[in-house]
């Protein structure tokens, strides 16, 4: 069962993968409440046309990557702002593009040594120590950013335009919000892969959302769930051979299906046990006799 | 337009229009609102009712003219008001319990502290007491009634001490015991000082009981005491309908039947208007 941890790349990369695991379902409980998990899906894509384009121009892949996704993310802010353009057409058209971008380098430089599957679909293999270095530093930045901005964020998030009526900063915590977002997008890439991010993203926070009904518990609840789908999916991947990126997304659509199972059934047992105490509660009455 | 009960001015609106990039809703609109006051805002669907208020709290773009709280312009900076959105926009899904929604009216007291302090937490239980929903704190908002519901949002605006309570729509989509509750509640409130702003659209349950009244259709058609200015001719222009008013033990009711007026009628009531202000 411990044979994994004998490799020095499997203990590095479960390490990333629990890191990013618990980044992923922390920034997504924002996402899923503000029903944006389009963006999720959509900034992975504009963040690899970034990483291409940083690897031609030789900028650092981080700073690059995350530069582009973020300027993406506002790109795709004020284009819903000023325009009579919907924010998921806003992201269908500037992260596809984006992408577009990405995949048509590639395809006219062809001397390409790195491989972008890995990008695409997460490679336990590849990461580094760098990449575990700048994990750390974005995990200590967004749980830094969310941690002090937890009421803005909380209320923004709940009622954005009556925040904005006692003073909340709106539009500053959304442009926060874009930055952290592409951090934690760009030092995913490697373990999660492009096209699987937003699963990852997502499902942490809606099976946190199955179980409880408070804020406070559904942030604690979905970065530990995140976490732990990091680690079950890159643990399953060492035995059944597969990127790493699609084994944490499966780990983790197998939990949502489980949980799911699980609070179907027991809302409809509480259910009956209320409807059985009330019909206990009332009493008989007599419904006369009718000649 | 004036309100006279009062004497010092605590909104004044200077030849304002508001509303939205592609859409101004608001035109020219000149209202003064004194401290201690209790006023209605009465007007169809799209008649600027809500954007009036949120042009108060400094959240639509003003196109001309000035927004002055307690004789200070608004440009640049929010005024501390207590605001109660119209429940229909809330995401009643949203993860958060009803003391958790009370807590954010003190957001900005502490932003950068996640905690908020054990005063903080004493005055959001003593509001909630007196709004009688403290049993209900840890509950999530979905499993309350349509009156609770109403509090506990009237609770976040009441938890920073507002001497302006603007809402919009508190008596929309609730029963006729949660209704007389909600307006016993906001006349309370006024009694101690507390200037009330309110939005309705129902003219007979709850305009004809408020002490002033304001008639919009994207601009102020009249305003005053509700027995001098619920007329026939008022509620036509407000309403573009005709909306007969009857009088019952010297209160007027409104027949809330309207017919849409043919354009003769229009020619008819606009003379009417006319020759009453000439």
């Amino acid at each position: 069962m411990l044979e994994p941890f004998q490799y020095e790349f499997f203990v590095r990369g479960f390490i990333c993968a629990a890191l990013v695991g618990a980044l992923c379902g922390l920034i997504g409980v924002y996402i899923v409440l503000r029903r944006m998990a389009y963006i999720g899906h959509g900034l992975s894509h504009a963040v690899f046309g970034g990483a291409v384009v940083s690897y031609v121009m030789s900028i650092n892949f981080f700073l690059g990557a995350s530069i582009w996704g973020f300027l993406s993310a506002l790109l795709i802010t004020f284009t819903t702002r000023k325009n009579k353009i919907g924010t998921d057409a806003a992201i269908g058209i500037i992260t596809t593009a984006s992408f577009a971008l990405g995949v048509a380098i590639i395809s006219r430089f062809k001397s390409f040594t790195r491989s972008f599957d890995a990008a695409l679909f997460g490679n336990i293999l590849g990461v580094t120590e760098t990449d575990l270095l700048a994990i750390i530093i974005v995990v200590i930045f967004v749980g830094a950013v969310v941690f002090l901005g937890y009421k803005l964020f909380l209320f923004a998030t709940f009622d954005p335009e009556v925040a904005q009526s006692y003073g909340v900063p709106t539009a500053w915590m959304d442009t926060l919000f874009s930055l952290i977002l592409a951090a934690t997008i760009v030092v995913s890439i490697q373990v999660l892969g492009v096209t699987l991010i937003s699963a990852a993203i997502v499902i942490p926070p809606i099976v946190a959302r199955l179980l409880v009904d408070n804020f406070k518990l559904m942030i604690i609840l979905s970065t530990l769930l995140g976490s732990f789908c990091g680690i079950g999916g890159i643990y399953a991947s060492y035995y059944i051979d597969v990127s790493s990126g699609a084994s944490v997304v499966l780990f983790s659509a197998l939990i949502f299906i489980l949980v799911l199972g699980y609070t179907s059934v027991s809302g409809r047992l509480k259910v009956r046990r209320t409807v059985t105490s009330h019909e206990r509660r009332r009493i008989p009455q007599d419904s006369g006799t009718f000649d | 337009m004036q309100n006279t009960e009062h004497k010092n001015p605590i909104v004044e609106l200077r030849g304002v229009s508001s509303g939205y990039p592609e859409n101004v809703v608001l035109s020219d609109i000149s209202l003064t609102i004194n401290q201690g006051a209790f006023v209605g805002l009465l007007g169809p669907s799209g008649s600027g009712k809500s954007t009036l208020l949120r042009t108060i709290l400094g959240t639509v773009p003003i196109f001309r003219g000035e927004v002055l709280i307690d004789g200070k312009t608004i440009n640049g900076k929010r005024p501390r008001l207590g605001y109660v959105p119209q429940l229909e926009t809330i995401d009643w899904n949203f993860p958060v319990t009803v003391q958790e929604v009370v807590m954010m009216g003190r957001t900005m007291n502490n932003p950068l502290f996640p905690w908020y302090k054990t005063e903080e937490k004493s005055r959001a239980l003593e509001i909630m007491e007196r709004l009688e929903i403290s049993s209900l704190a840890n509950h999530h908002i979905r499993a309350l009634s349509g009156g609770q519901q109403q509090r506990v949002f009237l609770a976040r605006a009441l938890i920073s001490n507002p001497r302006i309570l603007l809402l919009d729509e508190p008596t929309s989509g609730v029963d006729i015991r949660t209704r007389h509750e909600v307006i016993h509640l906001l006349q309370e409130l006024n009694d101690q000082g507390v200037t009330i702003i309110m939005t309705t659209h129902e003219i007979n349950a709850v305009a004809l009981h408020l002490p002033w009244l304001v008639c919009l259709n994207g601009e102020i058609v009249d305003s005053g005491k509700p027995q001098d200015i619920i007329t026939t001719e008022t509620l036509s222009r407000t309403y573009g309908a005709d909306m007969p008013v009857i009088q019952h033990d010297g209160m007027p009711i409104v027949v809330e039947t309207p017919r849409p007026r043919d354009h003769q009628d229009t020619l008819d009531s606009s003379d009417a208007h006319e020759s009453t202000h000439a």
